[in-house]
């Protein structure tokens, strides 16, 4: 294996990949089968679900060892860098699509269902008459039944707060890293994941909130499904984005990372900027208009 | 025109670079080497051609007569589901990544794709997901019967295939995704230093903007169905009225995905119909830089035009005028292409090879099914032919006689390349002829089915319809039987072919169209393991 930094470092075989597709594909054959009722389902999903984590954790192992090592050139740190970009350009087109449902309801689909547009309102007459559009609305059915929808002040504003300051201390902790300054490398990093964690802890206390004492659910409608499909994917990604983050902050720990070669903490904050902006559309789509 | 290059890459046999394939079945499945890797999509979506062409055959054989022949109205609905999810998601665009694969890296001068541990996952993934899909023909309640773009409310009547059928499009779109990424960021990092954007050739070109768009569209498509997926098992009400939702919210999604996505399917088409038809005519590509910003605008109008599929759901008048004309506006970029590839055969050396026939072809049913596409953007003329059989008609002349046939074409004319035998050209021309005459047979007809008013998706027809259907049937076993040509020509070439020693630029003058061809035939496992010093350009 090449150790020189000035040829472009191609693996001749790769194990990893196909350990994931098994334990992908098995988790999500095994939710199928849940979803489905069949009582191999979660069987199935957990073992998957091993597999996977046994693989993502085999694989940047890998990935630290060799670049470590010194294996990765300058060409490679950039299809690296290209591949990250490119991925989060693919998660922000699917944040899209929840942004775009919600916009879509709130502005053409539910004024049409209470009568407006350039529709002759017959389907408002003869089907949900006397529906009125407001929002946040569970539509003409009352789907859910009553519900209290989520405030913006408080435990949003909060959590805006939050995350708004790890991306704040993920800057500085990388400005630390360029400084040769592991001290503040490392400190940057445990309060940006701390941040992150109490995100995570403030929103499950908001929806429990929500489901307990609001009798706001994800059956609550068109406002309940953009909601929480909104804000759940949202906190699926901080808890993601939290665990690279702690990863990179283990790295750190062991002596990981130099100002010139320091991939993994740049794609990590990021993805984490990222996460932090999605944030911001949600506390002003969702939680403030 | 530049000189070539005597100085190959791969006779430098650097340390990294000296590792031959991994030795036994274990190659296949771990490989990192963009080749190992090409050849297994190509192999794969192969295979799918024909486990969906015999979908086809099965509904062509229902058609055959009116009333009810062979199979259920269940399963005939879920044939024309699986016919298309397999041949759009499993053969077509397998095969172009298949041959982004094989052909990018020794096109741009590069030792291998960007990420090479991640194109092993995009294929095993892709593997998956057709797993997972063809698995729901099994289940209880049979496969998806909805069609392919899976409609609701209709598809949440899906037996236990559904949620099958979900996490399905899921690895199909983690699968492309990640390809996508791969071919882009190969392109744009691992070009050889002369390489500059305005010398590559324009099958990279095309494949760097289809890799935009499927990183733009397959996330769409898979917030659509994580959508179907709670609206059925997690009480949401995306596409419920009811709940204050809408069943055209889906429609929208989806062709906002789904638009951009047929032209995932044909930019490539466009890229390899540019790249053999100068070889064959002699002369270099006409307007080049016109069909790489060609491909470039419709690639963005294909973001801007997603309602024309849905013409009849009710959209307001403004909305049905504003897609009518967008629509309208592909036309010119097309046009551009068509007459840039008319102009370079235009007074041209030509020779008629098969890979040529099958581009020449291409250019004049292409445009064919272009106009019936220009004819169905026109809102009010659309309310006749909406979910019609010439809509059918339509999108398999883009489809068959141009992706599928350009696909044809690549194989033959890259095949002697990658295997060092030449195939037989007898042979290839039959099959040409006979697939170039009964995919007219099979799909004209049925032109003439949809403006009479014969509904797409119904397994039996009123009986003004028999004659053409029969005709369309009869055309479709030739073209199915048409194809088992190719294959056994894939086998015989791999196996040796005419055992003609093919030299290294195969076809006369090649090698100043492309890199590839400076390279032995067949290509070394590695190839430019330091880049290319001079590059051929036929074009500046």
């Amino acid at each position: 294996m090449s150790t020189s930094n000035t040829t472009y470092y191609i693996p001749h075989k790769a194990t990893w990949p196909v350990l994931a597709t098994a334990g992908l594909v098995t988790t999500l054959a095994g939710f199928a089968n849940y979803l489905n009722g069949s009582s191999i389902g979660s069987t199935l999903m957990i073992a998957g679900l091993s597999i996977f984590i046994v693989m993502v954790a085999g694989w940047f192992t890998l990935q630290a060892t060799e670049s470590e090592s010194g294996m990765y050139n300058h060409g490679v740190g950039i299809s690296y860098r290209m591949g990250m970009m490119w991925f989060i350009f693919s998660e922000i087109m699917f944040f899209a699509v929840f942004f775009g449902t919600l916009w879509y309801t709130r502005n053409l689909s539910v004024p049409w269902l209470g009568g407006l547009g350039s529709h002759d309102g017959a389907t408002h007459e003869l089907l949900w008459s006397g529906f009125k559009a407001t929002w946040p609305t569970n539509g003409p059915g009352n789907v859910g039944g009553h519900f209290e929808p989520m405030g913006a002040f408080g435990l949003p504003l909060l959590n805006t707060l939050l995350l708004l300051s790890s991306g704040v201390t993920c800057t500085w902790a990388h400005h630390g890293l360029i400084a040769k300054n592991r001290k503040q490398l490392i400190q940057g990093l445990i309060a940006t994941v701390a941040l992150g964690f109490t995100f995570v802890l403030c929103q499950a206390f908001e929806y429990h909130e929500a489901y307990t004492e609001m009798g706001l659910t994800l059956g609550s409608g068109i406002y309940g499904s953009t909601f929480f499909m909104l804000t759940g994917f949202h906190g699926f990604h901080v808890c993601v984005g939290a665990i690279i983050l702690s990863v990179v902050l283990f790295r750190s720990a062991k002596g990981h990372f130099t100002p010139e070669n320091h991939f993994a903490f740049e794609a990590a904050a990021w993805y984490w900027h990222f996460v932090d902006v999605v944030w911001l559309g949600l506390f002003i789509f969702v939680y403030l208009m | 025109m530049s000189a070539v290059t005597a100085e190959h890459g791969h006779d430098d046999h650097h340390d990294d670079h000296a590792h031959g394939p991994e030795k036994g079945w274990l190659r296949w499945i771990i490989t990192t080497n963009h080749k190992d890797i090409g050849t297994l999509y190509l192999l794969f979506a192969l295979a799918m051609f024909f486990v969906g062409g015999t979908m086809a055959m099965i509904i062509r054989a229902e058609l055959f007569e009116p009333g009810m022949q062979f199979v259920d109205p269940k399963f005939f609905n879920s044939m024309t589901t699986m016919h298309a999810l397999v041949m759009v998601f499993g053969a077509v665009m397998p095969a172009f990544v298949g041959l982004a694969n094989w052909m990018i890296p020794m096109m741009i001068g590069a030792p291998d794709m960007a990420l090479p541990r991640m194109n092993n996952m995009s294929f095993w993934m892709l593997v998956a997901g057709v797993l997972l899909l063809a698995s729901t023909l099994f289940m209880e309640g049979g496969a998806p019967a909805g069609g392919w773009t899976l409609y609701p409310p209709l598809v949440l009547q899906t037996g236990k295939a559904l949620p099958f059928a979900i996490f399905s499009v899921h690895l199909l779109g983690i699968s492309s995704i990640m390809g996508a990424i791969n071919i882009v960021a190969t392109i744009l990092n691992m070009r050889a230093p002369a390489m500059t954007l305005m010398r590559m050739p324009l099958f990279v070109w095309t494949w760097l903007i289809t890799g935009f768009l499927l990183i733009a569209i397959m996330p769409v498509f898979a917030g659509a169905v994580t959508m179907l997926l709670t609206d059925k098992f997690f009480h949401t009400s995306f596409f419920d009225a009811a709940g204050g939702g809408d069943p055209v919210l889906y429609q929208h999604i989806f062709w906002f995905f789904g638009h951009p996505e047929v032209y995932v399917m044909i930019l490539p088409t466009f890229g390899v119909a540019s790249t053999i038809i100068p070889v064959f005519a002699r002369k270099p590509l006409f307007g080049y830089s016109s069909m790489v910003y060609a491909t470039a605008s419709i690639a963005f109008l294909s973001f801007i035009v997603w309602a024309h599929h849905m013409f009849t759901v009710g959209m307001p008048i403004s909305g049905e005028l504003y897609f009518m004309y967008a629509t309208m506006l592909i036309a010119i970029p097309t046009g551009v292409k068509v007459f840039n590839w008319t102009a370079t055969m235009w007074k041209g050396a030509m020779t008629f090879e098969t890979p040529m026939l099958f581009s020449i072809a291409f250019v004049v049913l292409f445009t064919l099914g272009g106009f019936t596409g220009l004819m169905m953007s026109v809102a009010p003329v659309d309310f006749q032919y909406h979910d019609t059989y010439f809509i059918v008609a339509h999108f398999h002349y883009t489809l068959v006689p141009a992706s599928i046939f350009i696909l044809m074409a690549a194989g033959y004319y890259w095949m002697p390349k990658w295997t060092g035998h030449m195939y037989n050209e007898k042979v290839g021309q039959l099959h040409f002829w006979l697939s170039a005459i009964s995919v007219n047979i099979l799909f004209f007809p049925q032109h003439f089915l949809g403006l009479a008013g014969m509904p797409r998706r119904i397994p039996d027809y009123a009986i003004q319809f028999a004659d053409w259907n029969m005709i369309s049937s009869i055309g479709g076993f030739i073209f199915g039987a048409s194809q088992l040509l190719f294959l056994w020509i894939v086998i015989d070439t791999i196996k040796g072919g005419t055992g003609e020693k093919v030299s290294d630029e195969v076809w006369e003058d090649a090698h100043k169209h492309g890199l590839e061809w400076t390279l032995p035939s067949p290509v070394p496992y590695h190839t430019f393991s330091t880049p290319p010093t001079v590059i051929p350009c036929d074009h500046n």
